[in-house]
């Protein structure tokens, strides 16, 4: 690793959700950490969110998740920093299968922002959390002088109450792997809004919040049949899926023609020479289904405007334990690895 | 993914994948392409899936900036330590030459710019009064561009650095090397829309294997590679256009006319594989002037080209995939480059590291 060097420096791929990530999480932060769990999922699980026994209900477990935002543009195609972190919080929750309950938010603020500017994140952030019923409950903020912050960054920590809390590790083999919608969107879409990239594109976001698409199937008698859930931000899916794969120690098997994409989102992709994989998504969840109920879910997801591109991308095998691997379009196969981090930097 | 890439069509996928089965041959062949592009698409559509288990096919010199010796990277690398201004293609800026890269050169204070054509090197060396170096590398798809450069009457403190390398000359020292069995090459599409397919058949006429020129669309590679067997099974070993929809035979007379002008043939060094007869090109006399090398009194560093314990060399010559590599994926990742196979975008290392190279069953 990179850090073993003497006067190594962070670089933005630390922070990118993919190999180097996991690294520094690994080497330099969570030995340090000693008290890291609270109840059944801790810190280490390096899970969505993790849970804490619930003392309202005897059968629940409280989940808790904290998140910082820092995207640029701060307002992009389909979104701004206040929707995504109410999004991004929100289904940080819910693929703990978490009903959401209540958030903080805490801003940092770079001295001359316009008071304009602020109040339509803070208009998006309150539709946002009306819209799935959760509540802010407390705050802080804090401005910087010009210079030493770019813009605003938030954090949200959030709570929500799950039955049976959902890890990112249950897969079993024969699952299904169910993909909620199009993926690539957000990545792309903030890229192609980048001032350094002159092109103009009809892309948009998915920038929203999953719950109300995920809670008609989690409240249903068919929710036990969710063994696992994440959400593929940082890293996209080919960091999501390997995360799941290896924490379980089954191999994904993946079926690129199955998989959605918008064709802006392709044809950029193959203009820059960014996989779709590898790039952030911020509306959408990956959901390891037990196979006879998958078409049943499948029914209830696509049910939900959000939901309406779900399909069936993959399959839960044991043919290469912690890998994942793609069945390309044209007939092709190989491995699909965990990216060095997300191409993108600051989408999130 | 969506099907509109009519490239990658399944059902026409499944018919070349018969075709290929039912062509293949019944002892091992090596197929080699020369081509960052093919591998790149090769890898990412996991096309490696269709061929025989005795099939092989790998890349061979086909990553332009991981064969430019470490000499021409310090050349450059001391212009830009003289004062010039070096402007380059942006894949060559972290490839290490003997101590340093022109990144790490960069870094010390020197003015490197990465360019996106020869065009830019011109434009930049008209905004300025300071000595502007134009790097030039490439294949024989990029060298056409550095010919307008020089025959557009450019500012007088621009002058190039060239270091072009051509195609052809390069497969045929690589079926000279002794433990080297390749059984037929995949010749990259967009070399022939330049150069046609003539000069293959000039090079490879002592030669008795077979050349097909392929494009580099999913099913591009694959009907190549059929077409590949197809010749290998009936003993027939010639040169064949499997690219027509972009291909003219005779390529294209008007960069091979600016080549011509420009440049002559030179005995130059390939990183990783030594001296090839007429495999690069230098200025004619009468563009001598322009020649950086001219301008420059350069003290270098002692040559490194081969790092040790890395296996470019083997991987430039076809004798090597990167997983054969002890280095690769473990000590040379794309964050921290060790050879140049790592460094450069087309390199074979940098493609299997990014889509995983290795063929899953």
């Amino acid at each position: 690793m990179t850090s073993d060097k003497k006067g190594a420096r962070i670089t933005q791929l630390h922070g990118a959700g993919g190999e180097l990530m996991g690294e520094l999480l690994d080497r330099l932060i969570l030995p340090k950490l000693g008290r890291a769990t609270a109840e059944r999922i801790g810190l280490r699980a390096l899970d969505d969110g993790a849970t804490i026994a619930c003392p309202f209900t005897a059968e629940g477990e409280l989940v808790l998740t904290t998140d910082s935002h820092v995207v640029k543009p701060t307002f992009f195609p389909g979104g701004d920093i206040g929707l995504l972190a109410a999004a991004g919080t929100i289904n940080d929750l819910a693929v703990m299968g978490a009903r959401p309950i209540a958030l903080t938010l805490a801003a940092i603020i770079e001295e001359g922002f316009l008071f304009v500017d602020l109040e339509r994140i803070i208009d998006s952030f309150a539709s946002a959390i009306e819209s799935v019923g959760v509540s802010v409950i407390c705050g802080d903020t804090k401005v910087m002088p010009a210079g030493d912050v770019d813009g605003i960054l938030l954090n949200t920590t959030g709570v929500g109450i799950a039955r049976h809390a959902v890890s990112d590790a249950g897969l079993c083999p024969g699952d299904r792997v169910v993909l909620t919608g199009t993926i690539g969107d957000h990545g792309m879409a903030l890229l192609a809004a980048r001032e350094e990239f002159n092109l103009s594109t009809r892309l948009q976001s998915d920038v929203a919040p999953v719950w109300p698409m995920l809670a008609p199937l989690l409240e249903s008698p068919s929710g036990d049949a969710v063994h696992a859930m994440k959400d593929p931000t940082r890293g996209g899916l080919a960091a999501a899926l390997n995360e799941m794969a290896r924490k379980s120690g089954t191999c994904i098997e993946i079926d690129e023609s199955s998989i959605p994409i918008r064709e802006p989102v392709l044809g950029l992709s193959e203009l820059l020479g960014i996989s779709p994989f590898e790039v952030a998504n911020e509306g959408k969840a990956i959901l390891i289904i037990a196979p006879e109920t998958v078409d049943d879910a499948l029914r209830t997801l696509r049910a939900h405007p959000l939901g309406t591109d779900a399909a069936i991308v993959g399959t839960v095998t044991e043919a290469y334990p912690k890998r994942v691997i793609l069945d390309t379009e044209v007939g092709g196969r190989r491995f699909l690895d965990m990216p060095l981090g997300d191409p993108v930097p600051r989408i999130c | 993914m969506s099907s509109s890439f009519h490239f990658s069509d399944p059902k026409r996928g499944r018919a070349l994948a018969d075709a290929i089965q039912i062509l293949a041959p019944p002892d091992p062949l090596k197929i080699v392409h020369v081509c960052g592009t093919h591998e790149m698409a090769i890898t990412r559509n996991g096309l490696r899936r269709f061929l025989p288990k005795q099939v092989a096919l790998l890349e061979g010199p086909g990553c332009p900036v991981c064969v430019t010796p470490a000499r021409d990277i310090d050349t450059a690398i001391a212009m830009a330590e003289a004062g010039a201004t070096l402007c380059t293609y942006g894949d060559m800026i972290s490839v290490p030459g003997s101590q340093l890269s022109l990144d790490n050169a960069r870094a010390q204070g020197c003015d490197i710019r990465t360019v996106l054509s020869a065009a830019d090197a011109t434009a930049i060396a008209r905004e300025t009064d300071n000595e502007v170096v134009f790097f030039a590398v490439g294949f024989e798809t990029t060298a056409p561009m550095t010919a307008v450069l020089a025959l557009d009457s450019p500012p007088p403190n621009l002058s190039i650095l060239v270091s072009h390398k051509l195609i052809p000359p390069a497969l045929v020292a690589l079926l000279d090397l002794p433990d080297n069995r390749i059984g037929a090459y995949l010749a990259p599409g967009h070399v022939s829309t330049i150069i046609g397919i003539d000069p293959y058949e000039t090079w490879l006429e002592n030669h008795s294997v077979p050349v097909v020129v392929g494009g580099f669309e999913p099913l591009d590679i694959l009907y190549a590679i059929a077409l590949i067997l197809r010749q290998h099974r009936d003993g027939i070993a010639k040169v064949e256009n499997g690219y027509p929809r972009a291909v003219d035979p005779e390529g294209s007379p008007t960069a091979l006319g600016l080549l011509e002008e420009v440049f002559e043939t030179a005995d130059v060094r390939w990183r990783g594989i030594g001296t090839i007869p007429s495999s690069g090109l230098q200025l004619r006399p009468p563009f001598k002037h322009l020649d950086a090398l001219a301008r420059f009194d350069l003290t270098l560093p002692d040559e490194q080209d081969v790092i040790p314990g890395c296996r470019c060399p083997d991987i430039l010559t076809a004798r090597a995939v990167p997983s054969d590599c002890p280095l690769f994926a473990k000590r040379c990742t794309p964050l921290s480059p060790i050879g140049p196979c790592m460094v450069g975008a087309e390199g074979a290392c940098s493609i299997w590291f990014r889509y995983g190279g290795e063929r899953p069953l």
